[in-house]
C-alpha cells in the first residue's frame, strides 16, 4: 500500500525536477541552507527510497523546526495514512477543499524546485549591473520560481546571501491595473517601513512598501498602489505561491532576516517573471558597454555639441513632459547660451529591467555646472536598446 | 478449558449503542492463567455483571477480590475494563499503566491503554502504547488494527492542520477495539495445554490475521521431516501443480468474498484453529469475509512437501489486505486429497 503513496510522491518530485530542468539546474554548496527546503527535500528523498519511517521522523523534525508549516502537516498526514491504507495522491483527505490541496502541492513543487535548482555559482542576476557603494544589498524576485534572492554588494559585485520562498499575487505577475491581484514586474526600491504595531496580524512581522508604479509603469499607463514586501499571519508558516493581492509575501523569520538588510529609499527590489543569470564575464561585458554609453552621453553633454548629445535620446523619449522634438528644441535653445558645461555623475546604479525589452534603469547623483546655471540632483534615466545602441527613453529627477 | 471457552457466547457490549467509539470484542473469558477456580468464579461473576451493564456492582466485586489478591493481573485487568465502561478513563489509565509496568510482556493492557488514549485524542500516547503491545507480541492483530486506526486519526489531525479544516466530526467514530480478556500471551500458563487444540491465545481474529500466536501450539500432525520417502518426485511435482491451482482458486474465492466457494476448500475434518465447532468457525469466517470493503489475498513462494500421495504440506507467504488491515505472513496448510480434490485440513501460521 505504500507503493501508491510512493508513486504519488514520486510524481510530485518528478514534477519538481522537471520544472527545475534547465541550464541552471546545478546545486551549489555556496548557498545557504536556511529555510525548510533542505529538511523538506530530505523528507522527499526518504520517501523516494521508500523509507517511510525515516521520512515520518524527518517530517516531525520539520514541523518542530517550522511550526504551522501546513505543507509539512500534509505530508505527515500522507505518511501516517500510508500505514493504515493505500493512498493515491499527495493529500489523501476525504472531502478536502481542492483549492487548498492544490495550493499546498504548488508550494511543495516551488520549494523543492528551488532547492534542487539553485542558481549556479559565479552567475549573477543580469539585472544587478551596477550597485553604488551605499547600496549594501539588492533583492531579486523570481515570480515563476516563487523565490526571492538576496545579494550583497561586495565592492560592486553582487554576492549571493540567501534565498527565500515567496508568495505573489493570486493571478500571478505583470501587474497593470489597480486591483488586478497581480505582482508588478520591474525595477523598484524599498520606500518605507511599516512597523508591526501599525499592521494587523495579516501582515506578520512587518511590511516594506516598494516604489510601484515607477516612472516607466506610469508612462505605460500602469496603475495601482500599495505593493509591499510583507510577512505572514501567525496561523501559518507560509502562504501558497499565488496568494496575495500583488504583494510579495515572505515567512516571518525570512522577512525578519531580510529586514536587517533593507535600506529605506535605497535597496533595489527587482521583480522578474524569470530571472536571467549571467556569468561574471558576460555580466562584466554588459555593464562595461553600458557604462561607456553613459560616459559618452556625459562627455557629449559637456562638449556642448547639442546634436551629438541629442543622439543619445530615443525617438520614444518622454521626460519632464516633453517628447523628443520638444526636448531637442529646448536643449538647442539652452545650448546657445552656454560657454562651458561641467557634468559629473556619481553613485551610479544600473539595474536592467526584467523582460523582453532591453532596458536599464540608471540612477545617479548629477552635479551640473555651467557658466549660467548649476544644480545638483538625483537623476534617473531609462536606457533602451534600439538597433543595437543604448538610447535614453526617459529622464527625470527622482 | 477449551470447553469453557467454547461454551461462552459472543456478547456485544451493551455500551455499544451509547459509545460507538468502543467496539467491544466478544468476551470469551479464557482464564488460562488462573490457577484457582474460586478466582475464576468471582471474576467471572464480575465479568457477567459488567456485561449486563451493572458496572458498579462488577467493580465492587472486583475490588473485593483485589482486596485479597492486590497483585492479581486478571482482577486488575477486569477492573480496568470496568472503569473504562464507567467512563472513568483516567482511573482506567492508571490501572492499565500499572499492569504494563508489572507485566510488560502482556499486550492486552497496552492495547486497552491505547484505546482510552485514543478516546481522549492523545494519539501519540495511543500509538506508543500500541507499539509496545506489538513489541511484546509482534503478531497481535487487534493491536495492529488499532494502530492502523491511530495512524488514520493522526493523519486526519495532520490534514486538519495542513488545510485548516475541521474533520473531527467526519471521523469521530473510532474503530479501536478494546481487548476484553487477558490471556497472558507469552506467559507460561500454570496449566499444561490440553490436547492438540491447546489454545494459548484468544482468537478474536481469524488465523490469517494473527500469525505467530498459533505457532507455539503447532499441531503434531505437521512434521515435514516425517515425509514419506516413497512419495516420489513426480508425485511431488503432480501434487505441487494441483495444490498450486487449488490454492490460487481458494485465494481467488476469498478475494471475491465468495464465502461458499471459499469454505468449500476446507476438508470435512478440517481442524478449526481453536478447536471450535465447524459451524462456529464457518460463521466467524463468513462474518469476517462479509465485512464491508474489499479483500485481497495472494500467495507467494509456494513450496509443497508431499507426505503421502494424498497428504501434503503447503508453505507460502500470504499477503492479505482488507479495508482495515494489511499483513504478510508465513502460512502452513496441511492439504489432504479426497476424491482427487485437494482440501485444506489444517491452516496455521508459521514456517
Amino acid at each position: 500500500m505504500t507503493t501508491l503513496a510512493h508513486s504519488a510522491v514520486r510524481l510530485l518530485v518528478a514534477a519538481a525536477v522537471w520544472l527545475a530542468c534547465g541550464p541552471l539546474a546545478a546545486a551549489d554548496a555556496r548557498y545557504s541552507e536556511a529555510g525548510p527546503e533542505s529538511l523538506l527535500a530530505r523528507v522527499f528523498e526518504q520517501i523516494e527510497q521508500n523509507r517511510l519511517d525515516t521520512a515520518l521522523l524527518q517530517v516531525e523534525a520539520l514541523i518542530k523546526a517550522y511550526p504551522n508549516f501546513r505543507l509539512a502537516y500534509l505530508i505527515k498526514g500522507d505518511l501516517l495514512l500510508s500505514r493504515s491504507g493505500p493512498i493515491k495522491t499527495i493529500g489523501n483527505v476525504a472531502n478536502a477543499p481542492a483549492d487548498k490541496l492544490a495550493d499546498l502541492r504548488a508550494e511543495a513543487i516551488a520549494r523543492l524546485n528551488a532547492y534542487h535548482s539553485k542558481p549556479p555559482a559565479n552567475f549573477v542576476p543580469r539585472y544587478l549591473l551596477q550597485m553604488p557603494p551605499d547600496q549594501k544589498y539588492a533583492v531579486v524576485v523570481d515570480t515563476k520560481k516563487s523565490r526571492l534572492y538576496l545579494y550583497q554588494n561586495e565592492k560592486g559585485t553582487p554576492r549571493f546571501v540567501a534565498d527565500y520562498y515567496v508568495s505573489q499575487g493570486k493571478l500571478g505577475a505583470d501587474k497593470t491595473r489597480e486591483g488586478d491581484r497581480r505582482t508588478p514586474v520591474g525595477v523598484y526600491h524599498v520606500t518605507g517601513s511599516l512597523s508591526r504595531a501599525k499592521l494587523g496580524d495579516f501582515y506578520g512581522s512587518g511590511a516594506y512598501p516598494i516604489s510601484y508604479p515607477n516612472e516607466w509603469d506610469k508612462r505605460n499607463g500602469r496603475n495601482g498602489h500599495g505593493i509591499w514586501l510583507h510577512g505572514t499571519p501567525s496561523d501559518t508558516f507560509s502562504r501558497p505561491p499565488l496568494a496575495s493581492d500583488g504583494c510579495v509575501v515572505l515567512a516571518n523569520p525570512d522577512l525578519d532576516a531580510l529586514a536587517k538588510t533593507l535600506q529605506i529609499g535605497l535597496t533595489p527590489v527587482i521583480i522578474s517573471n524569470s530571472v536571467e543569470w549571467l556569468s561574471l564575464d558576460d555580466w562584466q561585458a554588459e555593464r562595461e558597454s553600458l557604462k561607456k554609453e553613459i560616459e559618452q552621453w556625459r562627455a557629449d553633454w559637456e562638449s556642448r555639441d547639442v546634436e551629438r548629445y541629442l543622439g543619445h535620446y530615443s525617438k520614444k523619449f518622454l521626460g519632464d513632459g516633453m517628447d523628443l522634438d520638444r526636448w531637442s528644441a529646448r536643449k538647442r535653445q539652452v545650448a546657445s547660451g552656454k560657454s562651458w558645461i561641467k557634468v559629473s555623475a556619481d553613485n551610479v546604479s544600473m539595474f536592467r529591467n526584467p523582460g523582453k525589452e532591453e532596458m536599464v534603469v540608471v540612477t545617479f547623483d548629477q552635479d551640473y555646472r555651467s557658466n549660467n546655471l548649476a544644480n545638483v540632483m538625483k537623476k534617473r534615466q531609462y536606457w533602451l536598446k534600439e538597433s543595437g545602441r543604448w538610447k535614453i527613453a526617459y529622464e527625470g529627477a527622482t | 478449558m477449551s470447553f469453557f471457552r467454547r461454551s461462552l457466547p459472543r456478547i456485544h457490549s451493551p455500551c455499544r449503542a451509547t459509545k460507538p467509539g468502543l467496539a467491544l470484542f466478544a468476551a470469551a473469558l479464557l482464564l488460562s492463567v488462573l490457577a484457582l477456580p474460586v478466582r475464576a468464579d468471582v471474576l467471572q461473576d464480575a465479568s457477567k455483571l459488567l456485561k449486563q451493564g451493572q458496572a458498579a456492582q462488577a467493580l465492587e466485586k472486583t475490588e473485593q477480590y483485589l482486596a485479597t489478591k492486590p497483585k492479581d493481573a486478571q482482577g486488575r485487568f477486569l477492573k480496568g475494563l470496568i472503569l473504562t465502561e464507567m467512563n472513568r478513563g483516567q482511573d482506567a489509565i492508571v490501572v492499565f499503566t500499572k499492569l504494563t509496568e508489572d507485566y510488560p510482556e502482556l499486550p492486552e493492557p497496552y492495547n486497552n491503554l491505547a484505546v482510552i488514549y485514543a478516546q481522549q485524542k492523545q494519539y501519540d500516547k495511543a500509538k506508543q502504547a500500541l507499539e509496545m503491545a506489538i513489541r511484546t507480541h509482534p503478531s497481535y492483530a487487534t493491536a495492529h488494527e488499532n494502530l492502523g486506526d491511530i495512524y488514520a486519526r493522526m493523519a486526519s489531525q495532520a490534514y486538519d492542520k495542513a488545510l485548516q479544516i475541521d474533520s473531527s466530526n467526519a471521523s469521530a467514530q473510532t474503530k479501536l477495539s478494546m481487548i476484553r480478556e487477558l490471556m497472558g500471551s507469552g506467559r507460561p500458563t500454570s496449566k499444561p495445554a490440553i490436547g492438540p487444540v491447546a489454545v494459548v491465545q484468544p482468537q478474536t481474529k481469524p488465523v490469517e490475521e494473527k500469525p505467530a500466536e498459533v505457532k507455539p501450539v503447532a499441531a503434531p500432525v505437521v512434521a515435514p521431516t516425517t515425509a514419506d520417502p516413497k512419495a516420489g518426485d513426480s508425485k511431488v511435482a503432480d501434487a505441487s501443480g494441483e495444490i498450486a491451482k487449488t490454492l490460487d482458486a481458494w485465494a481467488a474465492a476469498w478475494s471475491k468474498k465468495n464465502v461458499k466457494a471459499y469454505l468449500a476448500y476446507y476438508a470435512r475434518d478440517f481442524q478449526t484453529p481453536r478447536g471450535e465447532s465447524r459451524a462456529t468457525w464457518e460463521g466467524e469466517r463468513a462474518k469476517r469475509i462479509n465485512k464491508p470493503g474489499s479483500i485481497q489475498v495472494s500467495i507467494e513462494g509456494l513450496r509443497v512437501t508431499a507426505e503421502t500421495a494424498d497428504r501434503a504440506v503447503a508453505r507460502y507467504r500470504q499477503h492479505y489486505r482488507s479495508a482495515s488491515l494489511k499483513t504478510s505472513s508465513n502460512k502452513v496448510l496441511v492439504m489432504t486429497r479426497h476424491d482427487g480434490k485437494w482440501l485444506i485440513q489444517q491452516e496455521r501460521v508459521g514456517k
